[in-house]
């Protein structure tokens, strides 16, 4: 499970080794200019210190910078117009008879045939199938990989099906295995339009963007619009997050084709057609690969949102037991969701890896025969179960063979709490420290920004994004600044950007700290795993309420549930930008005598400061994607607004909302995306 | 030039299979029920008190009427689409939360009719934990409530008293209260039912004083006792608009909503539903054992439908 981005290890190289040339040698004391000097000499920072110093001081003078009145403009009555008009017109408005509502009766019928085949194959037929399918991806031989991918799916069926979760998760693989498919095909084709034209690609930027960042609670109530509850609103608003990295990858994928073979491929006459399809999607294999193992966990993590209108599975399980506290159910289903997670992750990668060897080191023609003999089985027996499943086996799980932990789970959580929330003795447990980080980090932070003239802030925008990114960059920060004041929304905004910044700052330091520590020390590295993908793909939904044992219904709460969700993009991408330095600058540090500190603070640091930012900008992303799942437990503010737009229907409160939100990130990416990192996948 | 071709075709391939796929297919069904017919959808809200209505009622019509039931999990809003479209037969516990859909759906399109009242009594108004009033009596006059604000200073509201605010989905108009009556107290909103019982649980346990939102039927009251403040009496449309509410909260008699194609079927199981009727206390019970005691739902309905057969022999359809 690895994150969106991810630096071209070749790349990160050359640029690492043209950056050492600038750095100074890093060992030794450093004698260079003085901080006072070092500024001058870069009118840059000097550039940022002024603006914020503007900042400060018409903050301190003015005292309160909200957006000016007069310039809102009135959004609520036209969305409450779309409103009505989409209920009254469902069933008789053309667009609706012939566009939507195929979709969404196509919807509905391939999810019901898929839990109905998956019904009628019993437990034994999808056991053996998915196995022999994952083991199959994974070379269909004797080798270590085939094993243990078929191993993995064998022992993931048996603990859901132990766990008493059999059903919820069959009706929640059918949503999945349909929503894959489609985010899938539609990630591939918008892929390909961005990765032949350049400007499909800039058109499509922006739409990918707000399609990752806008919280899936925002759009799920026109969907329900549009689409009706259950199935196709859950399903497409799975495919609405989960295309973009299949997209992104795939145009990736065909960018980044080595120039020399499609020369080649021309040189050899072939029509651009042909070389699309011999040459390009080839070559594109890997990136795709990658890109549908994203898209699988994108699916897994809108689980639970799938659930909040009213479709089935393991995502109804967690939300129900939370309405009763029932912490070791919602734990249960949550591992069942995660166990999901690890099988497909582990048959995508393994059948990418597979193609990989193919396309390097060839096969033989036996195994080739084996390898389609294994198919042509698993097709056969798939026959055979869902004609005749039930001869074989019930289609559920038989019920002797499970065990209940639920209770165990739920008192084992309940003493972690207690014991954690206020009893530790000396530092006072985590609710003193979560009311210290509100009132000397989220309280002065909120009230600053409230304070600070839009004007000022808009500056301070604009020149940081001039700075660190492009002219392009600031202008994109100030529109999206400008739009949120334009809809009224300005201070609930700030409220949202001062939690925002909280729990970005929070995550960069464990992130940074476990990073290093895991690029540094093998054993932690190997340890924190399978916890970072745990981390990854445990719904949210399922930790939110021991969270708030811990610290109490806050806005911590909510920063506490960010930081849990994005840490671990954040520790990936610093561990492996740590590992990947230039070999020669470590062992040259290390003959001139460097300490492992000195190594680590002046060479490695420096060295990896590509990924470290690229590290920053995902967390950005990722912090800002859990607003509206910190306004559950305490966050308010902007993802307050959306869950109560989504829970009362209201569509003028959800959706601004929601666009605000998606303005605050695209504004937080640009500003921390480094040009050069943008030139890149160009 | 080539990778021009490449993408006209691209582009060209695209648009005569959108073409195509949109002009092979007619018009499509509108309603999704048909092909359902033998099975009776239960919108199901998010509430442990809805659980337990639909853990009795499910249990009893499949056992005695042979009926097959679905609990679909959904809250308020989107069952009242549900069951607009069908998708949905019934959700047997309403709270008036969302007055705009249910004057849309009953009065205009009349596509969902009332199915009569649940018997529960809903009751909504602000409270405090007994062991703080039973310290300071008079907090329970609103009046007297800024005397108390500072007890209630949290880290959250800064110099204010915190106010737990209700669930997003939930009637409220506390924000109103609070700017009318001229309160020294912070409205703070809970994000969802979960997250405020846990809050109350853990602020109950360590005995901290606390103002919140809270109503009955609820499995917690089970488990805490808490006293409740005195809101000026409420009168019908008092509440809005917010900005001018001073009133309490009605008592509110929860009904239950029904799709009107299966409320017209005259079928057992309609009947059934119009017949269901049972008390908060029954309500309360079958909620407290799913939530409190970490029972199964089915269970839990069980053993209530063990010991009180003389209720709900009178639900079923006179033959």
């Amino acid at each position: 499970m690895s994150t969106p981005t991810i630096p071209d290890k070749g790349e990160q190289r050359t640029q690492d080794a043209a950056a050492l040339d600038k750095t100074p040698s890093g060992a030794g004391p450093d004698d260079g200019p003085g901080p006072l000097q070092r500024l001058a000499a870069n009118p840059r920072a000097l550039l940022v210190l002024v603006s914020l110093l503007v900042v400060v001081v018409s903050a301190a003078v003015t005292g309160s910078g909200a957006w000016p009145r007069g310039w809102t403009l009135d959004i609520e009555t036209p969305l409450n117009d779309l409103d009505n008009w989409l209920v009254d017109n469902r069933e008789t408005s053309p667009i609706f008879l012939y566009f939507l509502l195929h979709i969404s009766n196509f919807a509905e019928t391939s999810v019901d045939a898929i839990t109905g085949l998956l019904e009628s194959m019993g437990w034994l037929g999808v056991t053996l199938v998915g196995t022999l399918i994952a083991w199959a991806a994974g070379g269909a031989d004797l080798s270590r990989r085939a094993l243990r991918t078929g191993g993995t799916a064998l022992g993931v069926f048996i603990v859901c099906g132990v766990l008493e979760m059999w059903e919820a998760t069959m009706e929640t693989l059918a949503l999945m295995t349909a929503a894959v498919f489609a985010s899938a095909l539609l990630g591939a084709l918008l892929g390909l339009a961005a990765g032949l034209s350049d400007r499909c690609e800039r058109l499509l930027r922006p739409v990918f963007d707000t399609m990752q960042v806008m919280p899936a609670f925002a759009y799920l109530l026109p969907l329900l619009l549009m689409f009706g509850i259950g199935v196709p609103s859950a399903l497409i608003a799975t495919v609405i997050y989960a295309a973009p990295p299949m997209a992104r990858l795939t145009s990736l994928g065909l960018r980044s084709a080595d120039p020399a073979a499609l020369e080649a491929s021309t040189s050899l006459g072939s029509t651009p057609w042909q070389r699309l399809r011999t040459a390009r999607v080839p070559l594109a294999r890997r990136q795709m690969m990658l890109g549908l193992n994203q898209a699988i966990m994108m699916c897994l993590s809108m689980v639970v949102l799938a659930s909040l209108i009213g479709s089935e599975g393991l995502g109804d399980e967690i939300y129900q037991a939370l309405g009763s506290l029932d912490i070791g159910t919602a734990l249960t289903a949550g591992t069942a969701v995660v166990l999901i997670a690890v099988l497909l992750d582990r048959t995508t990668s393994a059948a990418g890896e597979r193609l990989d060897a193919v396309a390097t080191a060839g096969t033989t023609r036996l195994m080739r025969r084996v390898r389609a003999g294994v198919w042509g089985l698993v097709l056969v027996l798939f026959g055979v179960f869902a004609a005749k499943g039930s001869v074989f086996s019930e289609s559920e799980w038989p019920e002797a063979w499970t065990v209940d932990i639920t209770r165990q789970l739920d008192s084992a959580v309940g003493w972690f709490t207690d014991h954690l929330g206020s009893g530790v003795p000396v530092l006072g447990g985590t609710v003193t420290w979560a009311q210290g980080f509100t009132e000397y980090m989220l309280n002065p932070l909120r009230s600053g920004l409230l304070a600070t003239p839009w004007w000022a802030l808009a500056l301070l925008v604009a020149v940081v994004g001039w700075i660190v990114g492009t002219w392009r960059a600031a202008a994109t920060g100030l529109v999206c600044l400008a739009l949120v004041g334009v809809m009224g929304l300005w201070e609930v905004s700030m409220d949202t950007l001062s939690q925002v910044i909280g729990g970005l700052l929070l995550t960069v330091v464990v992130g940074f700290a476990f990073g290093v520590l895991a690029a540094r020390v093998e054993r932690v590295d190997r340890l924190l795993r399978p916890v970072l993908d745990t981390m990854q793909t445990m719904p949210q939904f399922v930790y939110l309420i021991p969270v708030i044992a811990l610290v109490g219904l806050s806005r911590s709460a909510g920063i506490i549930a960010a930081v849990i969700y994005a840490a671990p993009a954040v520790i990936r991408i610093t561990a492996q930008g740590l590992r990947y330095v230039d070999a020669a600058a470590m062992e040259a540090s290390l003959s001139l005598g460097a300490t492992g500190k000195q190594q680590l603070l002046q060479v490695q640091l420096p060295l990896a400061r590509k990924s470290l930012l690229v590290g920053v900008n995902q967390g950005v992303v990722l912090v800002l994607s859990m607003v509206v799942i910190a306004g559950l437990i305490g966050g308010g503010a902007l993802g307050y607004d959306v869950v109560q737009g989504l829970s009362k229907g209201n569509l003028s409160q959800g959706l601004p909302a929601g666009i605000a939100i998606v303005c605050l990130g695209i504004m937080l990416d640009r500003l921390t995306q480094p040009a050069s990192a943008r030139r890149r996948d160009q | 030039m080539n990778s021009k071709r490449i993408r006209n075709s691209v582009i060209a391939g695209i648009g005569v299979i959108s073409v195509l796929s949109l002009s092979a297919c007619g018009a499509a069904k509108t309603s999704s029920s048909g092909g359902k017919d033998d099975k009776v959808v239960l919108a199901e809200p998010s509430w442990v008190g809805a659980q337990a209505n639909a853990a009795v009622v499910k249990k009893l019509m499949e056992d005695e009427l042979d009926v097959k039931v679905e609990a679909k999990q959904m809250d308020e809003p989107v069952a009242f689409d549900a069951l607009n479209s069908g998708k949905a037969d019934a959700i047997l516990e309403d709270w008036h939360g969302v007055p705009k859909k249910e004057k849309k759906y009953v009065e205009e399109k009349k596509t969902v009719v009332s199915g009569g009242d649940l018997g529960v009594v809903g009751h909504i108004g602000w409270f405090v934990p007994k062991y703080y009033a039973d310290k300071h009596p008079d907090v329970t006059d609103l009046k007297k409530l800024n005397k108390y604000a500072k007890d209630f200073r949290t880290s959250e509201s800064g110099d204010k008293g915190h106010f737990i605010g209700a669930a997003p989905s939930y009637s409220q108009h506390d924000k109103g209260l609070i700017k009318n009556h001229k309160l020294d107290f912070k409205h703070i909103p809970s994000g969802a039912e979960a997250a405020q019982l846990k809050e109350i649980q853990r602020l109950y346990k360590a005995k901290k004083p606390f103002l919140t939102y809270w109503w009955e039927p609820q499995w917690m009251n089970n488990q805490i006792d808490m006293v409740e403040v005195k809101l000026p009496k409420h009168t019908p449309g008092c509440e809005t608009p917010e900005s001018e509410a001073k009133c309490g909260y009605e008592t509110n008699q929860l009904e239950k909503f029904m799709n009107k194609d299966f409320a017209d079927s005259d079928t057992d199981a309609a009947k059934f539903i119009k017949n269901f009727k049972w008390t908060t206390k029954d309500q309360n019970q079958v909620a407290g054992d799913i939530a409190g005691k970490k029972m199964k739902p089915e269970d839990a309905a069980e053993k209530w439908i063990k010991a009180n057969k003389s209720t709900w022999e009178k639900w079923l359809p006179k033959k």
